[in-house]
């Protein structure tokens, strides 16, 4: 281990942790309400960035015009994809939802080839890259403080990513729409039965899993550039949720720290054998999860009755 | 299987009622079919021989997945990883220990086998698509070992060249040629995987895979059996990764990949899960589909004049996408199912009910 850089490292791997946090919230989302582990997020989260680059670098118009524009859109998508995709598939075994899903992210991944190409682009830049923060750390190398060297995308993008998990959490908390879809997370056919319209509700959470993919795929996209394997970071949030529990929001967000300092931690070892790890790190903690405790932190255990 | 028979068409003995091919045609039309096929070389093209040898091969993959999420149930996105595995221990026993290659092949299946049941083990708390999660896992870390453990033996990231396999003194090295190992192998696959799904075993897989909780009850020890089908699922995909390593000739962490393992449960859908016609049908169907996106793809693109360069790979993910959805909705059975409805009505003409 290389104490030193520890520090930085760690930083480093929170922060990126907070992006990684937002990505698994889209998936928190239509977990909570329809039971479905959307594997297409990846590609919704693709779709948005793409959408937003092509309002802003293709039809000219302002950025934050272009990341509304692009919010509506990928929400129509959402509601789409639960409308056609989704719904005939109402009552089917889990095998068959999950292939649904696998099925759209190969679809989705063929229509953003095809419109989109394969190359890679220039996202317009958000923050700004020059000016890092520098923060003094109480830790001492040679009788100075360490110094942990922080890029403004990272820290911003930190921010708007906690900002859009706690607006949600609000959204869950306070609105009729939002109380609802709890609700509607309890029992499919006791929400039903009290006059909850599941099958809006059900949209109304794709929709909003497409916006909070869309705000990811931008924040993404603008610290680490666009192209089609944008779409793979979702992989490692997959392991952020079920960390987390698949049902948490809060869970999404401490899940999604905790991987990415994991990552930050395994990053600073001076064996290059451990630092390789750190691409496969989420998977390494999932496996753990999985055998010690499955529901994840805090999720929700479930009790099965024949 | 529920077939129905035309009337007056009995079984007079235990033997024929558990046969799988009941008329002596049946076996004559069964036979010149394989013949046909072993004889592809002899007038077809070298590019046909060449999609047989990987259909062939897509199927014994496609065939293990079968038995671990068909009859079983439990969802495995790691095939490719385990395919990888396997591929990996062929190349390695015969290009650096110099093994012949009758005695790699099993060897290979077998590690494929144990790093399955390795991956299998979270089954034993639990299911669905968290399993699914976990096999998710095996795909990420077993390219990402090939990768960097061993770089002496492994060659890290660009992987290795993998010898033609060499029997009885004939060097396998044209798709030709290697046309015989892999139906041979696709033939005793076919015959273990249709023996499995009938014997004890595979009636315990589909009690698993029908109610997991009510078979536990009835005193079946769930995990042993769910560690069986990973074992031999692994052991499929262990079989499939080393003719295909050795007919590639050439192996790295990406040669079997994510993308692979969900095209093989598209597969499994699309011909049906949980029948052993399922994964022939559907690897056929699926690679004669990206076949025919690759070869009408240029034309495709012509028209839609507003799409970006390289569009054509597109067509691949699109046309997959689209069929395994449709199929999802519309016949979720799979075409396996078709060809029993399609059997029955022919059986029953004239009338269709």
């Amino acid at each position: 281990m290389n104490w030193q850089l520890l520090p930085q490292f760690a930083t480093t791997g929170l922060l990126a942790g907070g992006t990684l946090a937002l990505t698994a919230l889209g998936l928190v989302l239509i977990f909570k309400s329809t039971y479905i582990f959307n594997f297409a997020q990846g590609q919704l989260l693709l779709l948005g960035a793409l959408f937003t680059w092509w309002f802003t670098v293709e039809v000219g118009l302002p950025l934050w015009l272009s990341i509304i524009l692009a919010l509506l859109l990928s929400a129509l998508i959402g509601f789409g994809i639960e409308r056609f995709a989704l719904r005939p598939m109402t009552g089917q075994p889990l095998l068959s939802i999950v292939l649904m899903t696998l099925g759209l992210s190969q679809l989705l991944h063929g229509l953003a080839l095809l419109f989109f190409g394969g190359a890679q682009r220039n996202f317009p830049q958000i923050f700004s890259a020059a000016n890092p923060y520098k923060i003094a750390t109480p830790f001492l190398r040679d009788g100075t403080p360490i110094i942990i060297i922080l890029k403004q995308n990272l820290v911003w993008s930190f921010v708007v990513a906690i900002l859009g998990v706690l607006v949600i959490s609000a959204f869950f908390r306070y609105t009729n729409a939002g109380l609802a879809m709890r609700g509607a997370s309890e029992d499919h056919e006791l929400a039903q039965s009290i006059g909850l319209r599941i099958h809006r509700i059900f949209g109304v959470s794709w929709a909003l899993a497409g916006m909070v993919a869309t705000m990811g795929g931008v924040l993404l996209a603008t610290s680490s550039g666009l192209d089609l394997s944008l779409s793979v970071v979702v992989l490692a949030a997959f392991p952020v949720v079920l960390l987390g529990g698949l049902e948490s929001i809060p869970g999404a967000i401490i899940g999604g720290l905790l991987i990415g300092l994991t990552q930050g931690l395994v990053s600073a070892s001076t064996v290059p054998l451990v630092r390789n790890m750190s691409e496969i790190m989420p998977y390494v903690v999932l496996l753990v999860v999985l055998l010690i405790r499955p529901e994840g932190l805090f999720g929700q255990k479930r009790i099965e009755r024949i | 299987m529920g077939v129905p028979r035309p009337a007056g068409e009995f079984d007079t003995s235990y033997a024929r009622d558990m046969a799988t091919i009941r008329q002596p045609w049946q076996w004559w039309l069964l036979f010149a079919f394989i013949l046909a096929l072993y004889g592809l070389p002899f007038y077809a093209s070298q590019s046909t021989v060449s999609l047989v040898n990987r259909i062939a091969i897509t199927i014994i993959a496609v065939q293990g997945l079968n038995l671990l999420t068909g009859y079983t149930g439990q969802i495995s996105l790691g095939q490719a990883a385990f395919m990888t595995t396997g591929g990996y221990i062929s190349a390695l026993l015969v290009n650096q220990a110099g093994w012949p290659f009758l005695a790699a092949l099993p060897l290979a299946a077998l590690g494929a086998g144990v790093i399955g049941l390795i991956f299998g083990l979270p089954s034993l708390r639990v299911k669905g698509f968290y399993l699914a999660m976990a096999t998710l896992a095996a795909q990420f870390i077993i390219p990402w070992f090939t990768r960097n453990a061993f770089p002496d033996v492994l060659n890290g990231a660009q992987g290795l060249n993998v010898q033609s396999p060499v029997l009885f003194g004939i060097v396998f090295n044209t798709p030709q040629k290697y046309l015989f190992l892999s139906l041979t192998v696709l033939v005793l696959s076919t015959v273990v995987a249709h023996n499995v799904s009938r014997s004890r075993l595979g009636r315990a897989f589909v009690a698993l895979r029908d109610h997991d909780l009510a078979a536990e009850l009835l005193g079946m020890n769930l995990f042993k059996y769910k560690l069986q089908a990973f074992f031999l699922a692994a052991v499929y995909a262990g079989l499939a990764g080393a003719l295909a390593a050795h007919n590639i000739r050439h192996l790295n962490s990406e040669t079997f990949n994510l993308n692979d393992s969900v095209v093989f449960l598209g597969m499994l859908v699309i011909g049906g899960l949980g029948s052993n016609l399922g994964p022939i049908f559907g690897a056929i169907v699926v690679e004669l589909l990206i076949e025919f996106a690759t070869l009408f793809g240029p034309f495709f693109i012509t028209l839609f004049p507003s799409t970006a360069a390289g569009a054509v790979q597109a067509l691949r993910p699109l046309f997959f996408g689209i069929t395994l959805m449709l199929f999802l909705i519309f016949e979720p059975r799979g075409l396996a199912h078709r060809w029993q409805l399609l059997k029955a009505a022919w059986r029953l003409r004239p009338f269709s009910h």
